[in-house]
């Protein structure tokens, strides 16, 4: 069976997003404490930010009218794929440090690797994104990978 | 409190029960500035996208599974390495019960295998997490 992935898909393996800027902020740490129902105290004052707390910070913030009927940010990351349905496969994490108010981050996302595999009911190609997050020394806070599967 | 106490293969690790609300999605979803309509758009959801309802977010659960690691894991130690995926869709009205046990313990390097469950005792959310405990611990 020929391959879904082209040339073109599979140029796009290494391309990154511009990096992003952020600063944790103690009420950004409060909020999503409270929307995930956490418990602690360290999170609930917003001391430090809990494991999740980055889920969606690689984002750009883009414009209401880049939005699509969906919701969703058009992306500009990865390739057209001729499958169209897009799942959330999964994510893993690397922590070296918490998080604390005032930190200033930079995060890079990036094509990592684009591959099919069949599954039962056809075939999956799977996207995975790797991201890194380091703080405004450079050392680095967090290592990310995203996988996505289109079906 | 853990833990050190009870490190031993198969040991369960305290559960929880979460029902999402709307107004629960609404917050976790501006806080991470999702506005994909599944999480709080109903008809949209069912008649566009052909979920049986409004999803609970993937991360949402991710999020709840580390909650029952480092509820447990208290002050003795750090959460070093997480990891969740999505294997099944939750919807609004569903109660999901985070949980996990012991998978391996190595010397101060404990590893959890952890899961989010809906009322059927289906799995929504399986996870692994790696912890360190301190030195002190």
């Amino acid at each position: 069976m020929a391959s879904l992935i082209t040339d073109d898909i599979r140029a796009a393996i290494g391309r990154a997003e511009p990096p992003v800027h952020f600063l944790v902020t103690r009420r950004d740490i409060v909020k999503y404490a409270i929307a995930t129902g956490q418990r602690l105290p360290k999170y609930l004052r917003g001391d430090e930010a809990p494991p999740m707390f980055l889920f969606g910070a690689d984002r750009p913030l883009a414009a209401l009218e880049t939005i699509g009927p969906d919701g969703l940010r058009a992306d500009t990351l990865t390739p057209e794929l001729p499958l169209k349905r897009v799942m959330a496969g999964g994510i893993k994490q690397r922590y070296h440090r918490p998080l604390h108010p005032g930190d200033e981050l930079v995060i890079e996302k990036s094509i990592a690797d684009i591959f099919e595999k069949q599954g039962s009911s056809g075939p999956l190609i799977f996207v995975v994104y790797a991201l890194t997050v380091k703080d405004a020394s450079g050392a680095l806070v967090l290592e990310e990978t995203q996988t996505r599967i289109n079906r | 409190m853990p833990v050190t106490a009870e490190l031993t293969v198969g040991t369960a690790l305290p559960e929880r029960a979460h029902q999402a609300t709307n107004v629960s999605l609404f917050l976790y979803n501006a806080a991470v500035w999702n506005a994909h309509r599944i999480h709080y758009d109903e008809p949209y959801t069912t008649q566009v996208e052909h979920h049986p309802g409004i999803i609970i977010d993937g991360p949402l659960q991710g999020d709840w599974l580390t909650q029952v690691v480092l509820e447990w894991l208290g002050d003795e130690g750090r959460l070093v390495e997480f990891e969740y995926s999505n294997r099944r869709a939750a919807v609004l009205g569903e109660t999901l019960t985070a949980g996990g046990s012991i998978s391996a313990v190595d010397g101060d390097t404990i590893t959890l295998d952890l899961w989010v469950k809906n009322e059927a005792g289906e799995v929504t959310a399986p996870g692994r997490a790696v912890v360190r405990l301190t030195a002190t611990a």
